[in-house]
């Protein structure tokens, strides 16, 4: 018995360590006041100051968070409904393969998935003439499509752990279909559309391979600037770069989760209140 | 309650539009699933189609680079030509062969690591637990190239890991670690470890304590209870990780192009630099279709064992 808790916790502590060390280097190196990126050579925070003045870096940041912006709505929209689909249109006909073409996004990997958006592209240029060339637009058309697998996925199983007894109530009672999407189904899947909108938004910001398939010269997004420049090796502006993104995502998804938490448990109180209001 | 029966009435009247009432009766479940069912069947499903029809053409020096064949003979003369280059060439089938060897072995180093770490958590309580889980799905929101990007420095010539070592004692000269299989191993476990821990998670956690207590109570060794409960009934769990893990690192590209070598290249890089480097359309389209095909066992795996998982819910 003992011995095993020893085992687990050892497994734990090595597991954690192996997941944060290397970030939390790489954050330290950012402060860094030598150009060399293994010798320490003082504090200073000379890199973030150079990377604000860098034209190039800015430009794709923006492009990056615009294209980030515009596919995690969208996606969170069409998930969103995708996942009501699964979770509570029942059986219908083609059930199976759009299960299918939910789930396979989530693993399909990255290449085959660039190149097959790629030549879809193309095809549609080809024929009907749209989309006209490659770009923002193409990368984030991309975007959406394996964001929303995301979003469905999370919204599908919100709405599994959720009994739909309520919803069951108000139609019951005479309330439209629409209304008890509107009034009863929306409210409880609000938390799982923001956490959907959230790791779309990450993962759109995140991706390299997709975005070098679909977009077109002229427009380079934030990851594709990046990888450019790190497979030059390690450079004390690319550590900033890197301790500032992740530094805000981290503190977007924590402040987030707490308030999705307070939320829920705000939520939870009234739904007391009111059953102890009607006994 | 009475708020409700308020909202119905109100709604009931306002139901004068012929599209209003079609919305209410079937319209609207049409809406929900039609619109995301359009979107992947153009921007999913169809593109395959295309792949395939492209793996069959012909490279050409034209914009687009193929040609799409027209006759059975040019049909059968492009097949040979494209997948042939995948059989005889050594580049394509050892590219296959070392990403599906690398995707395993990194595969179970993330199961080994991966399953104590996801039983860990599942056996901690309260907020413990939901600090654990944080700091597993953390990870998994910030920047996947960055945290390669990590290891850059730790991995190098006169990387932290190195400059430890040496100082330490244990090693008189540098290791060579960037630029190997070892790195990209490394890389790997470190990326894709919580997508093995997660869905190991959740099986962990709905397991009933009941069943082991049972066995602890009838005199089984907390050794044995493992091995003829918990580990059985994680299968589902074991799987749905593995698949997760083994399925995209077997495509990947960033981390064996950032950390490996370039002697013997994965198949992802392979793919990725038939297309912009040698713009060779048609074969890179081949090269994605047979990876598609290796991976269809295990995708198939995936989805019923996810299917399974939601069954039990």
């Amino acid at each position: 018995m003992q011995n095993r808790s020893v085992f687990l916790l050892s497994t734990l502590c090595f597991g954690f360590a192996f997941l944060y060390v290397p970030i939390l280097i790489m954050m330290a190196y950012s402060f860094n006041s030598s150009r060399l990126v293994t010798v320490w050579g003082g504090f200073s925070t000379q890199w973030y100051g150079k990377l604000l003045e860098n034209d190039q870096v800015i430009d794709a940041a923006l492009l990056s968070l615009k294209i980030a912006v515009v596919s995690a709505s969208f996606a969170t929209i069409l998930g969103t409904f995708a996942g009501l689909t699964l979770a509570r249109l029942g059986r219908f006909k083609g059930r199976t393969l759009f299960s299918g073409m939910i789930s396979a996004p989530l693993i399909m990997p990255d290449v085959i998935t660039g190149l097959s958006l790629l030549l879809l592209f193309v095809s549609l240029e080809t024929l009907i003439g749209w989309p006209s060339g490659r770009g923002a637009t193409t990368v984030t058309l991309a975007h959406i499509t394996f964001s929303m697998a995301y979003v469905a996925v999370i919204i599908q199983s919100r709405l599994t752990s959720m009994d739909n007894s309520v919803e069951e109530a108000a139609m019951d009672l005479g309330s439209t279909p629409l209304r008890v999407m509107w009034d009863i189904t929306l409210p409880i899947i609000a938390p799982a559309m923001v956490s959907g909108w959230l790791l779309s938004f990450t993962l759109s910001l995140d991706d390299l391979v997709i975005a070098s398939f679909t977009n077109g010269p002229g427009s380079t997004t934030l990851p594709m600037l990046i990888f450019s420049k790190v497979k030059l090796g390690v450079t004390p502006d690319i550590n900033a770069l890197a301790t500032l993104i992740v530094g805000v995502v981290t503190l977007g998804v924590v402040v987030a989760g707490f308030l999705m938490f307070r939320a829920e448990k705000q939520r939870d109180r009234d739904v007391q209140v009111a059953i102890a209001a009607n006994e | 309650m009475s708020e409700l029966a308020g909202k119905s009435v109100s709604s009931s009247a306002t139901q004068r539009s012929g599209f209003q009432r079609w919305l209410n009766r079937n319209g609207w479940r049409k809406i929900v699933a039609g619109i995301p069912y359009f979107w992947l069947l153009l921007f999913f499903l169809a593109p395959f189609f295309i792949v395939m029809v492209i793996a069959v053409s012909e490279a050409a020096y034209s914009i687009p680079p193929f040609k799409i064949p027209f006759s059975w003979e040019a049909l059968q003369a492009n097949i040979a030509t494209n997948f042939g280059y995948l059989i005889n060439d050594s580049l394509y089938y050892t590219g296959y062969l070392n990403s599906l060897k690398i995707a395993a072995i990194s595969t179970v180093f993330c199961l080994l690591l991966g399953y104590p770490m996801a039983y860990g958590i599942a056996r901690s309580s309260g907020a413990t637990r939901n600090i654990l889980l944080l700091l597993v799905i953390l990870p998994f929101w910030t920047s996947f190239l960055l945290r390669i990007y990590a290891w850059i420095g730790l991995l190098g010539t006169n990387g932290t890991i190195n400059n430890v070592l040496l100082a330490i004692g244990i090693i008189d000269e540098p290791l060579q670690m960037m630029n190997t299989d070892f790195a990209v191993y490394i890389g790997i476990v470190y990326s894709y470890l919580p997508f093995m821990i997660l869905p190991l998670y959740a099986n962990l956690e709905r397991l009933d304590n009941t069943l082991t207590e049972a066995a602890m109570d009838l005199g089984s060794t907390p050794a044995r209870t493992f091995l003829d409960v918990t580990l059985p009934l994680s299968v589902p769990g074991i799987v749905a990780g593995s698949m997760l893990v083994f399925i995209p690192a077997t495509g990947e590209y960033v981390i064996p192009v950032l950390l490996g070598t370039g002697s013997s290249p994965m198949i992802g890089r392979v793919l990725f630099d038939e297309f912009f480097l040698n713009t060779d359309w048609p074969v890179a389209s081949a090269v994605a279709i047979v990876l598609l095909l290796l991976l269809v066992v295990p995708i198939m795996m995936f989805n019923h064992y996810q299917a399974r998982a939601e069954g039990v819910e």
